[in-house]
């Protein structure tokens, strides 16, 4: 009997199974239809691809002060370089936008606080967010106490008014949001019925209707001396559209919540306040942020439609800024930046809230 | 529900607002009256406003004459119009684009979610891109973009892309070539409607006999031979009454033919391929929500693979996809709207934007305009319970 007593040496597995030319054949040319559709796939990133890198990297000017500058071969980001203040302060005076910095800076510190698991105090970040943040801001923004220059919201655009129409509508239409779900829950035939009316108004009609009603009829509705700001009547406009999409939200919530929770708080004898306030919406709220996440992006995208209403938001802004007569015919500069700086803003947020939802459905996937 | 109060001795009754139903009572007719009271102080606002710019109300505006010239309108109109035809203009024009924004929606949709879950690599990729690029940039600017940086910058009219000798592309629009019936052509749709009756009674004869015998035919397949061929049979039967009108250059721009305006066409591209983003994300995740071991099941009872699909993964898949995909095509009509931003003659650009802004007529124009939306979110909504109703699995 021969026995071989040297252990065989390992071999890797074979080139069809492992690398990259076995992962070519598993994903792209397994069978004929599949290699079809690879090569069509290849001709649409060639044909689609290719142009832009060439128009938007390659071939694009980047320095420069005026369209001279550009050779029109491909991007001209001199343009969006020459505008980048406009697009981000509107026509916040220049000397002041260090005020508006302040705000950037806070605004994001403290999302930032608030989004990431690990930080600590998240119930106060929370309550300072949502309470005396607001407060600075207007304070510091619009000016006229404590010897700040005073600059009146016609003067505010580009990125800092579209971030703060979206937090702004937000912020004041979760606890509208919040009573609608409640009242939509209720025992009381007239509350709910009230609060079904409401909520289905303002999801049914369009946001372009109510900022037009909220520019044109609300000064109808108010008494003639009274002069309401046009921001703030598309502010009020924007957060009842939104008031009625977060209590779909929020009942959506309250609903995974089991009934045997608000029950047993009614047993140890809370009120329905205690029992809503300090057993069902805590419980619910968390599980709604993913929710609250998505129609916050999706306000954040209708947030350019006021410039139909002649406020000047990041779109709005830059729609302007290409009828100038200095830069008449960058207007693909302009919209690839905009729809830039929008993406960048939803993309991250969606995927924050993606993985929220996973993290909310641990054990819970099959 | 409500907290029962502990039982008292007889003869004492508990204080009115210790009542659950008394206090709830007290509760809402004091709902109803603050509602009352805001609405008597807005109406009240409102009269004393109107007065003062000396606007009167009422639906009378509705017949005067518009004078006022539309772009595109799918009936007769002439600046001598009233105004209340400027509403039906709008109302045609907001549901031609919805209507065919919806059908193209669904078509990129569909296909774009289902190559999402693609095996190839490659195509799953790019659907993927294409769902996260178009639907994080907001509709507006999209508009703007196919309107402004688009359709905009095409050559001219006496320089405009061809493609063949009769569909010309230009800076005015989109000109096709435009079918004119001639006498006998009545008969093709007449047939075209009884192929259709014909194919619904194949499809429930084919699904009784398959009931009772278990045999089957591909009535599916059939249905569709029967609606589009029986009409063609009779097109070419009767010796085709068609004749094209092509549009043709005379002087500075094209006449004859279908003129597509370009608002409409950076609108209806616009809405189509944002929408379609969302749908491929509805049907990939109708399909996912299709646990695995429905098509083993299947499988195991050796059904052939497009029997799988056909009667197990797709009428689940539905089930899911139906709803959303529904309050998506009701999105699709609320945002035809943004019309107004290039000028596309829709209801709210045409009579909430010159209508309103030429009477002055505020609440009466803007009331209607809500109204249509809101009807048409009702019918929807009707739709929608109807299906659900329909569909919802009976638990036992």
């Amino acid at each position: 009997m021969i026995h071989n007593r040297d252990m065989i040496t390992e071999r890797p597995a074979p080139k069809s199974v492992i690398g990259p030319i076995a992962w070519l054949r598993a994903n792209l040319f397994n069978g004929p239809i599949n290699s079809l559709f690879t090569l069509i796939g290849l001709y649409i990133v060639y044909l689609l691809f290719v142009p832009s890198v060439q128009w938007a990297f390659i071939n694009a000017d980047w320095i420069g002060t005026s369209r001279d500058d550009c050779s029109r071969e491909g991007a001209c980001w001199v343009f969006v370089n020459a505008r980048i203040g406009q697009f981000i302060y509107g026509l916040y005076p220049s000397e002041e936008t260090w005020r508006a910095n302040i705000i950037f800076a806070g605004f994001f510190a403290l999302i930032a606080w608030l989004a990431i698991p690990r930080l600590p105090f998240k119930r106060w970040v929370a309550i300072f967010a949502l309470v005396a943040f607001p407060v600075i801001a207007y304070v510091l923004l619009h000016g006229g106490y404590f010897g700040l220059e005073r600059i009146p919201t016609n003067r505010w655009g580009g990125l800092m008014l579209t971030l703060l129409l979206a937090t702004v509508g937000m912020i004041a239409a979760l606890p509208i949001g919040i009573m609608l779900a409640l009242g939509r829950r209720s025992d009381m035939p007239i509350v709910r019925s009230f609060c079904v009316v409401f909520i289905e108004f303002w999801r049914g009609v369009p946001l372009i209707t109510i900022l037009f009603m909220a520019s044109v009829m609300l000064p109808l509705f108010l008494p003639g001396d009274m002069n309401i700001d046009r921001l703030v009547r598309a502010l009020i406009g924007i957060t009842l559209f939104q008031s009625a999409y977060m209590a779909e939200v929020i009942r959506g919530g309250l609903q995974a919540i089991p009934k045997g929770q608000e029950e047993a708080a009614a047993a140890l004898g809370m009120t329905y306040w205690k029992r809503m306030g300090l057993i069902v919406l805590p419980q619910a709220l968390k599980m709604m942020i993913p929710g609250i996440v998505n129609t916050f992006i999706s306000l954040f995208k209708d947030t350019t439609l006021v410039m139909i209403i002649g406020l000047f938001d990041l779109l709005g802004i830059v729609q302007a800024a290409l009828s100038d007569s200095r830069w008449l015919g960058f207007s693909l500069e302009g919209y690839v930046f905009a729809a830039f700086m929008f993406w960048v803003f939803c993309f991250s947020m969606s995927r924050y809230s993606q993985y929220l939802e996973r993290k909310l459905h641990t054990g819970h996937r099959n | 529900m409500s907290v029962k109060s502990t039982p008292r001795p007889a003869g004492q009754k508990p204080p009115f607002w210790r009542d659950p139903a008394k206090r709830a009572l007290i509760f809402q007719l004091l709902l109803i009256a603050a509602v009352a009271a805001f609405l008597l102080y807005i109406i009240g606002n409102t009269q004393d406003n109107l007065s003062e710019r000396g606007i009167t109300t009422g639906f009378g505006f509705l017949s005067n004459t518009a004078g006022f010239g539309i772009v595109q309108s799918l009936i007769d109109y002439s600046s001598q119009s009233t105004y209340g035809r400027t509403f039906v203009i709008g109302l045609l024009n907001t549901l031609l684009v919805g209507g065919l924004g919806v059908l193209a929606a669904t078509l990129i949709g569909f296909t774009v979610g289902i190559a999402r879950l693609s095996p190839n690599w490659l195509i799953a990729r790019l659907a993927n891109i294409y769902i996260e690029t178009f639907r994080n940039i907001p509709l507006l600017l999209q508009i703007f973009f196919w309107y402004f940086a688009v359709l905009r910058t095409l050559p001219s009219a006496r320089e405009s892309m061809a493609f063949g000798e009769a569909i010309f592309l230009n800076v005015r629009g989109l000109y096709l070539p435009q079918p004119l019936f001639e006498s006998g052509f009545g008969l093709i749709p007449a047939t075209f409607l009884v192929a259709i009756a014909m194919s619904i009674a194949l499809v429930i004869w084919n699904k009784r006999r398959h009931e009772a015998t278990g045999k089957r035919i591909p009535a599916g397949w059939l249905a569709v031979l029967l609606i589009f061929g029986l009409p063609l049979v009779v097109l070419i039967a009767t010796g085709v009454p068609v004749t094209w009108e092509m549009p043709e250059l005379r002087g500075f721009n094209f006449r004859g033919g279908i003129t597509v305006i370009p608002e409409f066409l950076a609108l209806w591209l616009a809405l189509s391929i944002y929408t379609a983003s969302f749908i491929a994300e509805i049907v990939r995740s109708g399909i996912q929500a299709i646990s695995h071991g429905q098509t083993e099941a299947a499988q195991a009872l050796s059904l052939p693979r497009n029997l799988v699909l056909k009667l197990v993964i797709i009428p689940q898949a539905l089930r899911v996809i139906i709803p959303p995909l529904t309050s998506q095509y009701l999105n699709l009509i609320k945002n035809s709207s943004l019309a107004t931003a290039i000028g596309y003659p829709d209801l709210v650009s045409v009579f909430a934007g010159t209508t309103l802004n030429q009477t002055g007529q505020a609440i009466e124009v803007i009331a209607m305009t809500m109204a249509v939306y809101l009807t048409i979110s009702l019918l929807v909504s009707m739709f929608m319970n109807w299906f659900n109703a329909r569909v919802a699995l009976v638990e036992r």
